[in-house]
């Protein structure tokens, strides 16, 4: 057990490609404390997407130990580790990634699907879409919604399961800076609300000044970290 | 994630894209629908045929002179020979004996004449071989005493004679001359194996033997009909025959002068040969269902590449390789079970097409559906579709979440 939500030490991950092996992680260690507001920028290439997909559990690492929220995480299967995923990640991408054919209030129910023994799926999917502020949009499909209002969806299916952090992907990257600015807004009041980690993944350095702390990444390891502006 | 939500979701999948699922599913429902069709009109050919030998007679045995090739002088069979048949004593699985003579013969009416055959009969040839008159009365014991010259018509000699098949009672026709009083009009009995029963004329036994239809010994008879008291009996019946026949004509042992023949060796024959034609068509029918199965493959194949994201995304949400598994099959046995049951019903107005075909040309086959079938055909289409949709799905299920959420 440890205080920390996300621990993570000497990660190494190594992708075989033909013959070559290309070191995407290179002996990483981060720690981001509970209800802590994160930014991890770097250049493409620096190993910032493997390490996303290391936190969220979405890819296991070659070696080196990670713990979520007190869960060792990087010896599990695959099926342990969509349950961890479920229960303790919300993902917000840069591309929406709704489901085109499923209403707003089908799109967040979705993850609640997957979980187990979950009562009152609807309700609480209604109750996430009223919170970021769709609740008069719940029968609409995506194509009805403009791109702010899709991403503020997939915000609120992040959020639907209550998971202990939630990896944002360049969630503004596909916005205009006016829908950005109130989605950065709407992440930092769940912050702020529920207490919500969150972890942003960014080139713009506009948006990681939004955060607390901006961890710098470069071939693979922590380059150095810089204070940000939300104390 | 519950079975009902799966299949509301496979549903919903499938109704949007509509033409691609009809076009899909195409291949089962014509499989399905020739299946169905092959079987009903299979089954109602076997029903037809079956039909028309027991329209001849109920457990019907016939008996005429000659065996095999090897035997020489066959000995005619008689009168005799037929009045120990009919011993209930001797033979005791017969309930009925037939004894007839026939011949060609030219009959006429007014300047109209046909040749036709004339088949010299006894009354109990009416319930042994099932011939009914429409009109008047059957030849009776005071026709066989009295060596009467009355004649019974069958509808195409009459038709042929008279232009009409009814209110021909007492009239009177020639037969190579004579003068014969017509008593009655046969039932239309229409083709059979043995040609049309409806192209010949009764007259009694005894006056064929007088006067029409001369043979070397004096009682002797071309035919003999018997009938056995159950379907179950004819062997038995075959069995007291033969013994009968060998101890009158004294024959050596293993050389028969007679042969028996029965029903039951039609029937079987027939059988055999729907059943051989029925699974020819079911296996080409059975043929055009694997095709369609491949269709589904193909199509859930595309929509696994084309759907990777989704399925990254799902899986990022915490979908178990289970959960898409389960997903994926729901809508490709959902797709072939559509198909199968539109299939039924497309098999089921093909068949009604056919069967009117097939009226419309008096053959008498009425295509059979039978449950059988399409529970079997529903069944079936739907493990089509759990078949050829485990590889895709398996595919789908195995996807890493990492490369399926970064496809473009």
């Amino acid at each position: 057990m440890s205080e920390f939500v996300v621990e993570a030490r000497d990660l190494r991950k190594v992708y075989i490609m033909g013959d070559v092996e290309v070191h995407a992680l290179r002996g990483l260690s981060i720690t981001v404390d509970p209800g802590e507001v994160v930014s991890i920028m770097g250049p493409s290439g620096s190993g910032k997407s493997t390490l996303m997909n290391m936190i969220g559990c979405l890819d296991r690492p070659t070696s080196g130990d990670y713990w979520l929220d007190g869960e060792r995480v990087e010896n599990l299967n695959d099926d342990q580790l969509a349950s961890i995923r479920n229960r303790k990640v919300g993902f917000v991408f840069q591309t929406f990634n709704l489901l085109p054919r499923a209403t707003a209030l089908a799109n967040v129910e979705l993850p609640l699907r997957y979980a187990e023994k979950v009562k009152d799926r609807r309700k609480r999917a209604k109750e996430a879409l009223e919170a970021v502020g769709l609740g008069d949009r719940i029968k609409h499909r995506p194509n009805e919604l403009s791109g702010g209002q899709q991403q503020r969806v997939a915000l609120a299916r992040a959020l639907v399961t209550n998971p202990a952090i939630v990896m944002a992907d360049e969630p503004t990257g596909n916005l205009d800076s006016k829908s950005g600015d109130e989605i950065m807004e709407l992440l930092l009041r769940m912050n702020a609300d529920n207490g919500t980690t969150l972890i942003i993944v960014t080139h713009d350095p506009e948006i990681a000044a939004f955060t607390q702390r901006i961890i710098h990444i470069r071939d693979g390891v922590v380059e150095h970290e810089t204070k940000g502006a939300k104390q | 994630m519950n079975i009902w939500r799966s299949f509301i979701e496979a549903l919903e999948s499938l109704i949007s894209n509509k033409l691609r699922s009809s076009l899909t599913i195409l291949g089962i429902v014509i499989g399905v629908g020739a299946v169905i069709a092959m079987l009903a009109i299979g089954q109602g050919a076997e029903e037809s045929i079956t039909g028309s030998i027991q329209g001849i007679g109920t457990n019907l045995m016939f008996v005429f002179s000659g065996g095999s090739e090897e035997v020489n002088n066959p000995k005619p069979l008689t009168l005799g020979d037929a009045e120990a048949i009919a011993d209930p004593f001797q033979a005791p699985s017969v309930i009925g004996v037939a004894p007839t003579l026939q011949g060609n013969a030219e009959v006429s009416f007014s300047g109209e004449s046909t040749v036709t055959s004339v088949i010299g009969v006894t009354p109990d040839f009416s319930p042994v071989r099932n011939f009914n008159v429409s009109e008047g009365e059957f030849i009776n014991e005071v026709h066989m005493l009295g060596q009467a010259a009355v004649v019974l018509l069958g509808t195409e000699v009459a038709e042929d004679l008279f232009g009409r098949k009814a209110g021909l009672t007492g009239e009177t026709v020639r037969i190579e001359g004579q003068p014969f009083r017509v008593i009655g009009i046969l039932e239309e009995k229409g083709g059979s194996s043995f040609g049309s029963q409806d192209d010949q004329v009764l007259i009694p036994m005894t006056t064929a033997q007088a006067r029409l239809i001369r043979r070397s010994t004096r009682d002797s008879v071309d035919v003999i009909f018997i009938q056995a008291i159950t379907a179950e009996a004819v062997p038995q019946a075959t069995e007291e025959i033969a013994q009968i026949l060998r101890a009158r004509h004294r024959t050596a042992i293993a050389e028969d002068d007679f042969t028996i023949f029965n029903q039951q060796d039609f029937l079987e024959t027939a059988a055999a040969i729907t059943g051989v034609l029925t699974i020819f068509l079911g296996g080409i029918a059975g043929i055009s269902l694997l095709v369609g199965g491949i269709g589904i493959m193909n199509i859930m194949l595309v929509s696994v590449i084309e759907r990777t994201r989704e399925i990254g995304l799902r899986k990022a949400l915490g979908a178990r390789k289970k959960d898409i598994l389960v997903q994926f099959l729901t809508e490709s046995s959902l797709l072939s079970l559509s198909g199968g049951l539109i299939g039924i019903l497309l098999g089921w107005i093909i068949s009604l097409i056919v069967g009117s075909i097939a009226a419309a040309n008096d053959a008498d086959i009425t295509p059979l559906i039978g449950m059988d079938a399409v529970l079997l055909a529903t069944l079936f289409s739907t493990a089509v579709g759990l078949f050829f949709g485990l590889y895709p799905a398996n595919r789908a299920a195995n996807l890493e979440p990492v490369e399926a959420l970064r496809y473009e």
